[in-house]
């Protein structure tokens, strides 16, 4: 099954196309209107004429794609009207100010979930059950072999973890955007008020979710100490790109880990080698990917990303939806940061064209 | 069991030396010794006994989870393991409960998960094994419910006989060398062999004098040879060294001792039963004896002994028939003498001892026990004309051994060297991948290659996944009138960088051209050289040929699949 060429949505080079709002979501390429789930790369791209996405993300989105965009911030709930289209945003539980879209025109809804999760964020607006007639659902993690534990429970393994090496550092690999700052959440949760120190990519980030109210406990970027001072017993937040840099010099002898819904499975674990995996994702686990479809109510699902199609077949054969796999694109074309690799991560190395055959 | 687990838990996680053996030690010390025991067993990879199978835990899985089984397979073809999948799909409930409210029921669920790790080996697990179908399968999801995903794990692996965890029997050794004050060599020859999960038999290891009986089949542990640092040898005295063949067979001990006969392999397997023509020959051998040698398929008169994959039908044979021990019969080629009338001479010169060995072997001893030849070397010069006889002589390359040095244990650099021969080479095109496990699960990276065949050779090629007809369109394809086709030659998965195996992976998933289960068929462009020690005729591959050691030497990104090898130029490889 593919969206139908009069149907409310269709996939257009660009992406995913809404004919009668005139308007695409998370475009791949430069479009006139672009409503836009998250501010993650590979869902916020630079060149599009206008933009609208929630407010809170507006600070990340004009940072990235540049300061003078025409940005419309969105409040969660609100109803926006384009062309003959109704829009509204709801909150998707993914980062800060992540949405799921909602798209209505001649009697015929959907709903673009965008990157989402069913579990507790003290970091971000918790997922909202949204109805629709049809459905775009991500399947990043898509298999019944992942199901979270909850936040709390791994962030609190990762402060024994802490604080168990107090002779050393501790780093702990995340993703710059979401990850980092739902750790932070989570430890001040947890009742630390100790300094945490930065990766500058982590920092760059850290004060969208400070003015949003978000609480956590004190950071710095790890640049700002002085050359000599002990790192013993800190814990230090670095995007995984910084584990094989000169960055890590400082950071020798230290204890690392890492935090990703990949790290579920041994294989991946022992791949990446160094340190300790801690099992958190932004993205639904299995479970949550069931039951986000059932709260919606549509008849109709179509899966993006990572298992598409073990999550159709499932759909179809167990639950008795139509359900298909959706390419947009998007996967294949996934350049620089996202959450988290929607494919398995495998350290990519680009493969040369002319070897194609 | 929930310590062992944790053990396994920390051993996995950690990868450093230090910190593992600080674990060991800290476990070997805390639980009791009946339970220690059987860690012990377990880490050194002798529980082998397969209790359950992996498919019969599958099916009680896939009923637990009221799961379709293509589900499950989408999601073993993730993780690479089957006894990790169960785990990840069944285990943990008690865990994820724990999590979300104050929990009545938990303490009653970890029942089981407290039970100690003898317990388990001994009563649980086998106690599982034994019930009736439906029982099982409600016995083993009950147990599932109460235990971690780790738990689980562990207890699919013991059942099926696979548990293995990533740490060396160096640093098990390590460990109660830490925890007893014994040396470890002392340790490693103790545990030389099978080793009996008690508590009495974890307390033996440990004592300070070791009983007589329980070492009297044991092998010593085996002395091991480094690939050659030319480097270090050069302004050494070549009248030093000894110069002998190195056999491709399988390293042994052979031992006389108390009237009886005892051969084991290097893999610490007793192989009597496999080589009763062997034992029999050693019958007139003096008592309190063992001989480090090699077993080889070797009729007597023959120049040259069998290659390996011959030898291997007889390693697979318990009781051999009289006809096959007529056809393939075994000999042991003596390198060494560990022990003479009883008394452990491993501290001698190997001068010394080949001397004890020489005079053993010439005082009428029957043809099958043979003394490994001595190579004369005047120069260093004549260490490569050796080398290159080597394949003529049906053997893989010299041995040199410094005639001053004792017999150590272990790989100890500077007094024992291989030189092997030169691998042989050649270019062949990748044709299907599969998924490698652990580490390597989610990548492909279990490769099989082809080599070009003529259209009319001969050869059962009919299933598709051995051949790939080639197509008009198809690059290199040959000229009309003048059809190839790949045929599937050797597979190999060792030999490329982490960096190639990810950007190969990469470009497999990109260009399957066809799928069979968790074997992917790939457009056939890519050539690959491969290096192996040799080649022989068999019925038992496709191509008609058995490759000895293929790995990956380089990927040939300069060469079209075209220009790749052929079957006739592996055919010619064969030593005539």
């Amino acid at each position: 099954m593919v969206l139908p060429p009069d149907g409310l949505l269709r996939l257009t080079p660009e992406g995913l196309y809404c004919p009668a709002a005139g308007a695409w979501i998370d475009p791949v390429r430069p479009v006139p209107r672009a409503l836009l789930t998250h501010a993650h790369a590979d869902h916020a791209r630079p060149g599009s004429g206008a933009y609208w996405a929630i407010g809170s993300s507006e600070g990340i989105l004009r940072r990235r794609l540049g300061a003078g965009i025409q940005l419309h911030p969105m409040a969660y709930g609100q109803d926006l009207r384009l062309g003959d289209a109704r829009i509204s945003f709801h909150s998707a539980g993914h980062v800060l100010g992540s949405a799921q879209i909602r798209l209505e025109a001649g009697g015929e809804s959907w709903l673009v979930s965008g990157d989402y999760k069913r579990q507790a964020d003290p970091s971000c607006e918790p997922f909202e059950p949204v109805r629709a007639d049809g459905l775009i659902t991500e399947a990043t993690f898509g298999l019944p072999i992942y199901r979270w534990r909850t936040g709390q429970q791994v962030v609190a393994e990762l402060l024994d973890w802490w604080k168990g090496a107090p002779a050393r550092p501790s780093v702990l690999f995340c993703y710059a955007f979401g990850k980092a700052q739902r750790v932070l959440a989570e430890l001040r949760q947890l009742g630390v008020e100790e300094e945490v120190l930065l990766h500058g990519a982590v920092h760059a980030l850290i004060e969208p979710y400070r003015q949003a109210g978000v609480e956590l406990p004190p950071t710095r970027p790890l640049a700002e100490l002085d050359r000599g001072t002990s790192l013993a017993g800190r814990l230090v937040l670095a995007p995984p790109a910084a584990a094989a840099s000169s960055w890590m010099k400082r950071l020798a002898g230290a204890q690392t880990g890492f935090a990703s819904g990949w790290m579920a499975v041994r294989g991946v674990r022992r791949r990446r080698g160094s340190g300790r995996g801690f099992v958190l994702s932004d993205h639904a686990d299995w479970d949550g990917l069931l039951r986000t479809v059932r709260e919606s109510g549509a008849r109709t699902v179509l899966v993006t990303h990572g298992q598409g199609e073990v999550l159709a077949r499932y759909l179809r054969e167990v639950e008795g939806l139509a359900a298909d796999p959706l390419a947009t694109g998007r996967a294949a074309e996934a350049e620089g940061e996202s959450s988290e690799d929607h494919e398995l991560p495998n350290d990519a190395v680009p493969i040369s064209e002319e070897r194609a055959g | 069991m929930r310590q062992f687990c944790q053990l396994f838990r920390q051993l996995d996680r950690s990868t450093g030396s230090q910190e593992r053996v600080a674990a060991l030690v800290a476990h070997f010390g805390s639980v009791p010794p009946e339970d220690a025991a059987w860690a012990l067993h377990c880490l050194l990879g002798k529980q082998r006994r397969r209790l359950l199978t992996a498919r019969r835990l599958r099916e009680i899985a896939l009923d637990a989870t009221a799961m379709p089984e293509w589900l499950f397979q989408a999601s073993h073809a993730q993780v690479g393991d089957s006894a990790e999948t169960i785990a990840l799909l069944v285990g943990g409930s008690a865990e994820a409960a724990a999590g979300i409210a104050n929990r009545p029921q938990e303490d009653e669920a970890r029942v089981d998960a407290d039970q100690p790790l003898h317990r388990w080996m001994e009563r649980i697990l086998p106690g599982l094994a034994a019930l009736p179908e439906a029982e099982q399968a409600v016995e083993i999801q009950r147990l599932w419910r109460g235990l971690s995903v780790e738990e689980v794990l562990v207890m699919v692996k013991l059942l099926t006989g696979s548990f293995r965890v990533g740490v060396g029997a160096g640093l098990v050794i390590q460990a109660l060398a830490t925890l007893s004050g014994l040396e470890s060599v002392e340790l490693q020859q103790r545990l030389m062999g099978p080793f009996e999960p008690s508590a009495a038999a974890f307390n033996e290891l440990l004592q300070t004098e070791a009983s007589q009986e329980r070492l009297s089949s044991r092998p010593y542990p085996f002395f091991l040879a480094s690939p050659l640092d030319a480097g270090r040898l050069s302004d050494l005295d070549p009248a030093q060294w000894l110069v002998e063949w190195k056999w491709d067979g399988i390293r042994g001990q052979l031992i006389r001792r108390g009237g009886a006969g005892f051969l084991w392999s290097r893999g610490e397997e007793l192989i009597n039963g496999s080589f009763p023509d062997l034992l029999e020959q050693a019958d007139p051998l003096p008592d309190g004896l063992v001989l480090d040698g090699e077993v080889l398929v070797w009729p007597a008169g023959q120049a040259r002994p069998e290659p390996f994959a011959v030898l291997q039908r007889r390693l697979g044979r318990r009781n051999p028939s009289a006809a096959l021990l007529r056809s393939m019969p075994a000999a042991f080629v003596a390198y060494d003498l560990l022990e003479s009338e009883g008394i452990d001479r491993r501290k001698e010169p190997l001068q010394q001892r080949r001397e004890r060995l020489r005079e053993l072997l010439a005082s009428g001893v029957p043809g099958a026990l043979r003394l490994s030849d001595d190579l004369p070397l005047s120069d260093w010069n004549d260490l490569e004309a050796w080398r290159e006889k080597a394949r003529d002589a049906g053997a893989e390359g010299l041995m040199l051994k410094l005639l001053a040095s004792p017999y150590g244990s272990g790989r100890r650099r500077g007094s024992w060297w291989k030189h092997k021969l030169e691998p042989m080479h050649l270019d062949a095109v990748l044709l299907y991948a599969r998924n490698g496990s652990g580490r390597r699960a989610n990548l492909y990276t279990d490769y099989t290659f082809g080599l070009w065949a003529s259209a009319d050779s001969p050869g059962p090629d009919a299933s598709p996944l051995t051949s790939l007809p080639m197509d008009g369109t198809a690059p290199g394809g040959a000229t009309p009138g003048q059809e190839r086709r790949l045929v599937s030659f050797a597979s190999a998965y060792s030999g490329l960088s982490d960096a190639e195996i990810q950007e190969l992976d990469r470009w497999i998933r990109r260009y399957t051209t066809e799928r069979f289960g968790p074997v992917r068929a790939v457009a056939p462009v890519l050539v690959f050289e491969l290096a192996f020690e040799g080649v022989q005729r068999s019925s038992r591959h496709r191509s008609g040929l058995a490759v000895r050691f293929p790995r990956i030497s380089r990927w040939r990104r300069d060469k079209p699949a075209a220009e790749a090898d052929t079957l006739a130029a592996a055919l010619a490889l064969i030593p005539h």
